[in-house]
């Protein structure tokens, strides 16, 4: 099994080298440059070539690649665009801020998906189910905004109970952003939830209809015994994946509700990076997701291989 | 050969079923039934046989006598009583605790039956925890004992593995101890034996018949195999269309069966010591809910009057104790059989179509790191030395079991594995070409192919004239309307009409599916036609209808059949030459009369021996263990961990010589064959001649 | 072409395919006759009605630049469902060929091209199509081919995937061992029972395009002002919310019928033709 373990982790690593050289290729395939960001009319003839020079834009694309990969493994993304920040200190507070709001969602979202996905395949076809399933395919389809927008009018708007907007800023201490953060961990959990609570029925009805739950049944194990230790081990594997997989889109979904409500973390900062031509910060924000996105997945597969005992052991002990 | 029983059990009815009705209510709101007015009663220590075929209700009515419905079915009338609880009328806490407990099921494919992520050593806790009395700390100790009488060696390392790491007798064994938990009253034995090798499949049914004579369990057995019921029942319950149409005796059901169905089962079931092909019953048993209002067998009764069309014959009691539901029962044992006919023989020619060389086939693929550093991947082969020949118009057997690798050489002639040496060629000489892509068209065609599973092999999506055009339009230059008309009597010398041209799959019977991938495989006029396994997915009465089609149509066509199967009775009615394989290597190949009358090698004498009968005086001779190997031994004859005359070192390290019994005839063993003729007519009680 | 008859027969008697089909058809109607039946001009300004509720002369109300917002919620549409309902096929199509040919041909391509494909999707979707649009540009000619081809790499997965449960079957390995070429064994026992598949997954592709198009829009990097769209108009109308609710609502009700209504006729065709419909993420 440790070879697979280690295969898993072989791979992952390829992802990200493979990633990063995407996103390296698909930066310098985009017309203009740090040097034209950077002095925007003034860039050009001279002037663009001393500067290009000062920042050894010159250079072949590769040996540059080696730079930057070189310097984002110590954490060092170089200076924005107008040469005044550290990359690194801009992107470090806004992960800290999207961390809380992802955590936050996460907290909420996944415990509900779980309880709603399993009550909704248990009583499958009644009521329950059948408004559990319609609202989530409601919360999944809709788009982000059109449901930040409603619940801003009517728990902001009309009752007044929460605020609409965020206006801590980005360097603000974690608790600055309460009460502010919930309509935002409200919207994204919806989602997400959403998302998961369909892949649990879809499993637990398919295990619910299989030989071993029959058999179960069948050796008088009672009800709730037969949920727990028959049912829910086995569905639930399945489940796995998909949390990861969810998890890692709130990354790139999470942009539409920074903005709505006026939250200072990554997602944001990635959509003004984009239209202020800041290709460095862009870069940066590219890899960090992307390394994220690759750490979450293979976490969960390594706790697939953990958990589901054909995958753990060889095929060789057969006797 | 009946079981010893112990006669101080008082007679005591425990499971009884009285006019039940069960079915299901179709999308048009009318309600079909599924069983119908089903009376049963079995006794204590009672070993009863419930036969029939798909759609026969068998199944279902096994399971009632739990008090357990497929979703969708329901009581439609009568009862099901165990030891005088209706079982449908149960609470639900008392019913949990007969189940499993007092009555307990052992399923059909245990590999699907038990949980995947619980070991086994937590399920039979579980079981024991249910159902008897001991306490948490003595349930290891217990679950050996049990484990022990299921004759599952090293019962230690079974508690601690997952289901999926045991292979599927030890499966079975584990369903069957887990069973015995609750020291039930009766055992629901639901097609237990079913997909397990012939020496695994002997080896339980003599378990079963123990464990009945030493605790006086009584047990139902499903199934539709009449050889294994022959084995373990002592009563034997015919259903068709969800119905009892007869109940009696095992002896007289099997030997003077009075309801016709019953005979004409009988007559399509090849025996062992028969050559004879056997006697197809025409036409299909109703689909579940689709009999009618007057006797369900009428449409393929040879017997069938007026009256079997109008009145539903009512089940009564015969003189001999048997209970049948016919009109004319004492006209069963007059139904003349036609005339049975041998395998025709096949013209002795000196054209082999096809030669196999050397043959070895490997599944094992290159690791990369292998293949960067140029290695070879050092494992054994999976069919290693297979030297045939096939003679024009004859049926060559592969026969084994799992891992005798005889699918595997059907995959490599084929072209659809590579093999890893040897070759094959065709009777002009021409090499063929290791995989499809390599070889000619004419090549292509002489070879076809004919699966197993006919829901597989034909693609849902097409017609039966697409799927018939395929090969006709790829071979042959035709006109549109030559492929039509070619099609068409290509159907009819399947006996399918015309009709069928605008068929979809789902629309067709298992059987006709089967014979339109049949008209698809001699569409491209082939030299050889492959047959893997062709008619065990068929019911039985219609795989007679299958095999004498086959056998017409090689005699016709001067075809040859590469027949791979693991049924020996069907091999015995179809085959010229029979090859014997045991973990992918040769040992014994020959005419068919010769190896089933004198099975020379040891492995063919403990595969000849395990095989059931339908025949209440055959006992079948358990010769080896049933282990089920996964490799074959790196060096020396591949029988040698389980050869029952194994001679010592020469066979563990030198691979056994060629010895001739005849010019036709050749068996790889290291006993001179003077020793072996001496050994077999010594033991010969029950060798079939 | 008599089984989409049949198929759409079937599935309108569902009662969600019958209402998922209305919602649809009203709106592609709706978008397609929009300009010929609004009330007013969509650029049409004035600077005395901003922010009116809804009354006899606007049914709809007005906007914060005195825009009738009857006239412009009915525009809105034309844009979103054009691009996406040109951009499905094309992404359905693409990634639909490609994942079927990599489910038969396995093997070393299959693992290259899976790898790559696993790494574009460890990029928010947002970021990728956000680079495209700034570089080049919004208009249609950009959109189109940047929605087709992001949204055709989830469809190469599902396409692979039905591809697989197929490839194992028997009538497969019968065509190969026939020696039918590859191309026919794709196109003859490959695509249709892919079909089924292909088809509701391009219904759902189609609601997470709209999706994504009226998110860009909201974002500012879609349509561009003064052309009428929905999710430009909510953008527009969050800073007048409380006051001028009508003016987020009304497109907000259409968007979401819209989607809604796909997603009904997906379901109602999914169960129809027998598909499984468990949802991964959208991309």
């Amino acid at each position: 099994m440790l070879k697979l373990l280690f295969r898993r982790i072989f791979l992952g690593g390829l992802t990200v080298i493979i990633v990063s050289m995407i996103i390296f290729g698909a930066v310098e395939m985009l017309p203009g440059d740090a040097c034209t960001a950077l002095l925007q009319q003034d860039a050009r003839g001279e002037t663009l070539k001393q500067c290009q020079e000062d920042l050894g834009l010159n250079r072949p694309s590769a040996l540059r690649y080696m730079d930057w990969v070189d310097g984002a493994a110590k954490g060092d993304f170089g200076l924005t665009a107008h040469r005044n920040k550290k990359v690194s200190d801009l992107v470090g507070d806004r992960v800290k801020n999207s961390l809380l709001l992802g955590v936050c969602s996460l907290a909420l979202g996944l415990p509900l998906a779980f309880a709603m996905g399993i009550a909704a395949a248990l009583k499958r076809d009644r009521w329950l189910d059948l408004s559990v399933s319609s609202l989530a395919i409601v919360a999944m389809t809709i788009p982000e905004f059109v449901s930040a927008t409603v619940l801003i009018l009517i728990f902001s708007a009309w009752l007044g109970w929460l605020p609409g907007i965020v206006t801590a800023s980005a360097s603000s201490p974690l608790s600055a952003f309460f009460p502010e953060i919930i309509l935002p961990v409200v919207v994204l959990s919806m989602v997400m939830t959403a998302h998961i609570l369909r892949t649990v029925r879809s499993s637990m009805l398919e295990v619910l209809d299989s030989d071993y739950v029959r058999m179960a049944t069948l050796k008088g194990v009672p009800y709730s015994r037969m949920i727990v230790r028959h049912v829910l081990p086995n569905a639930l594997l399945p489940a796995i994946n998909v949390v990861a997989l969810t998890v890692a889109w709130l990354l790139g979904g999470v942009v539409v509700i920074e903005t709505v409500f006026n939250y200072p973390g990554l997602g944001r900062l990635m959509v003004s990076a984009i239209s202020d031509r800041d290709l460095g910060l862009v870069q940066a924000i590219a890899l960090i997701v992307s390394c994220v996105y690759v750490t979450v997945n293979l976490s969960a597969d390594i706790l697939s291989l953990l958990a589901n005992p054909r995958l753990r052991t060889s095929m060789g002990r057969k006797s | 050969m009946h079981k010893k029983r112990q006669f101080d059990m008082p007679m005591q009815t425990i499971i009884d079923i009285q006019n039940l009705t069960v079915g299901f209510t179709d999308k048009n709101g009318f309600e079909r039934p599924v069983l119908r007015n089903i009376d049963l009663q079995i006794q204590r220590g009672e070993t009863v046989g419930l036969v029939g075929e798909s759609g026969s209700g068998k199944s279902t009515l096994a399971l009632a006598s739990m008090g357990y419905l497929k979703t969708g079915l329901r009581v439609f009338g009568g009862s099901a009583q165990f030891c005088g609880t209706d079982m449908f009328k149960l609470a639900r806490t008392p019913l949990q605790a007969l189940r499993g407990g007092k009555i307990a099921l052992i399923p059909q494919n245990s590999g699907q039956s038990l949980t995947p992520t619980m070991r086994i050593g937590a399920q039979m806790s579980e079981a024991l925890a249910l159902h008897s009395a001991l306490p948490q700390s003595a349930h290891v100790q217990r679950s050996l004992e049990l484990l022990t009488r299921v004759r599952l060696p090293d019962p230690h390392a079974i508690l601690t593995r997952y289901p999926h790491e045991l292979s599927g007798g030890q499966q079975q064994r584990v369903a069957v101890a887990m069973a015995l938990t609750g020291e039930p009253l009766a055992l629901l034995l639901d097609e237990p034996t079913t997909g397990l090798d012939v020496t695994t499949q002997a080896h339980i049914l003599e378990l079963l018949r123990e464990i009945n004579e030493q605790t006086g369990t009584a047990m139902v057995y499903v199934s539709h195999d009449l050889g294994a019921i022959a084995r373990v029942c002592e009563r034997v319950v015919v259903l068709y269309a969800g119905e009892v149409v007869s109940d009696g005796i095992m002896r007289t059901v099997l030997r003077s069966p009075s309801h016709p169905y019953a005979h004409g089962l009988l007559a399509s079931i090849p025996r062992l010591a028969d050559a004879r092909m056997p006697i197809p019953l025409d036409g299909r048993p109703p689909a579940p809910g689709e009999a009618g209002p007057a006797c369900a067998f009428a449409p393929r009764c040879v017997l069938a009057s007026e009256r079997c069309q109008l009145e539903r014959p009512p089940l009564r009691r015969l003189f001999n104790g048997e209970q049948v539901r016919c009109h004319f029962p004492e006209q069963t044992s007059s139904i003349e059989c036609a005339d049975s006919r041998v395998a025709r023989v096949a013209k002795q020619s000196q054209v082999h179509p096809l030669k196999l060389d050397r043959l070895g086939v490997s599944y094992a693929r290159p690791s990369l790191v292998d293949q960067l550093l140029g290695r070879d991947p050092n494992s054994t082969l999976t069919v290693q030395d297979v030297n045939l020949r096939i003679g024009a118009g004859e049926t060559l057997a592969l026969v084994g079991e799992s891992g005798s690798g005889k699918s595997t050489i059907l995959k490599a002639v084929a072209g659809l594995l590579a093999p890893a040496c040897g070759s094959i060629a065709f009777a002009d000489e021409s090499a063929l070409g290791a995989q499809v892509e390599q070889r000619s068209q004419s090549h292509l065609r002489k070879i076809q192919l004919i699966f197993q599973n006919p829901d597989d092999s034909l693609n849902p999506r097409h017609t039966v004239a697409t799927i018939l055009a395929q090969p006709l339009e790829l071979y042959f230059k035709l006109t549109r309307a030559e492929v039509v008309e070619r099609s068409i009597s290509l159907l009819e010398r399947v006996r399918l009409g015309a009709h069928y041209m605008d068929r979809l799959p789902s629309q067709m019977s298992g059987g006709e599916k089967q014979r339109v991938a049949i008209a698809r495989a001699f569409a491209a006029e082939p030299d050889v036609i492959l047959c893997d396994e062709v008619t065990s997915a068929l019911d039985v009465s219609v795989q007679a209808a299958v095999l004498d089609l086959l056998d017409e149509l090689r005699a016709e066509r001067g075809t040859s059949y590469l027949f791979v199967s693991h049924d020996l009775a069907v091999v015995r009615a179809l085959a010229h030459r029979v090859a014997v394989l045991y973990q992918g290597r040769l040992c014994e190949i020959g005419p068919s009369a010769a190896i089933y009358s004198q099975p020379l090698h040891p492995y063919t004498q403990v595969l000849l021996g395990a095989v059931l009968e339908p025949d209440p005086d055959h006992t079948p001779r358990l010769l080896a263990n049933d282990v089920v190997e996964s490799e074959p031994p790196k060096l020396g004859c591949p029988f040698q961990r389980r050869c029952p005359v194994h001679q010592g070192a020469a066979c563990d390290r030198e691979l056994p010589p060629w010895q001739h019994v005849d010019e036709n005839h050749h068996i790889r063993c290291h006993i001179p064959l003077a020793n072996l003729v001496q050994t077999l007519s010594a033991g010969k009680e029950s060798i079939h001649a | 072409m008599k089984r989409i008859f049949e198929v759409l027969k079937e599935v309108a008697s569902r009662p969600s395919g019958a209402i998922g089909l209305l919602l649809v058809l009203l709106h592609i109607a709706i978008a397609i006759s929009s300009p010929w039946i609004v009330p007013y001009d969509f650029k049409a300004i004035s600077a005395l009605d901003i922010l009116t509720p809804p009354d006899a002369k606007n049914l709809f109300g007005t906007d914060q630049m005195g825009r009738d917002v009857l006239t412009r919620t009915l525009l809105g549409g034309r844009e979103a469902i054009l691009v996406t309902a040109i951009a499905t096929p094309i992404a359905v199509f693409w990634g639909g060929l490609l994942g079927i040919y990599l489910g038969l041909v396995g093997g070393r391509r299959d693992d290259v091209i899976m790898r790559i494909v696993d790494a574009f999707l460890s990029l928010p979707w947002i970021l990728k199509m956000l680079l495209l649009i700034v570089t080049f540009g919004n208009g249609i000619h950009v959109l189109i081919p940047t929605l087709a081809f992001f949204y055709g790499i989830p469809v190469i997965r599902i396409a692979r995937a039905a591809a697989h449960s197929v490839v194992a079957r028997d009538y497969v390995l019968a065509a190969r061992a026939r020696g039918q070429k590859r191309l026919t064994i794709i196109r003859r026992e490959l695509l249709p029972n892919v079909l089924d598949a292909l088809m509701v997954e391009g219904a759902m592709r189609w609601s997470w395009m709209l999706l994504a198009f009226s998110s860009l829009s909201f974002l500012g990097f879609g349509v561009s002002p003064p052309t009428p769209d929905w999710g430009l108009m909510v953008a527009d109308s969050r800073t007048f919310l409380p006051l001028a609710p009508w003016a987020g609502l009304f497109p907000i009700a259409f968007l979401s019928s819209l989607i809604i209504g796909i997603n009904m006729l997906a379901d109602a065709l999914a169960k129809t033709l027998g598909v499984d419909r468990a949802q991964k993420a959208p991309i």
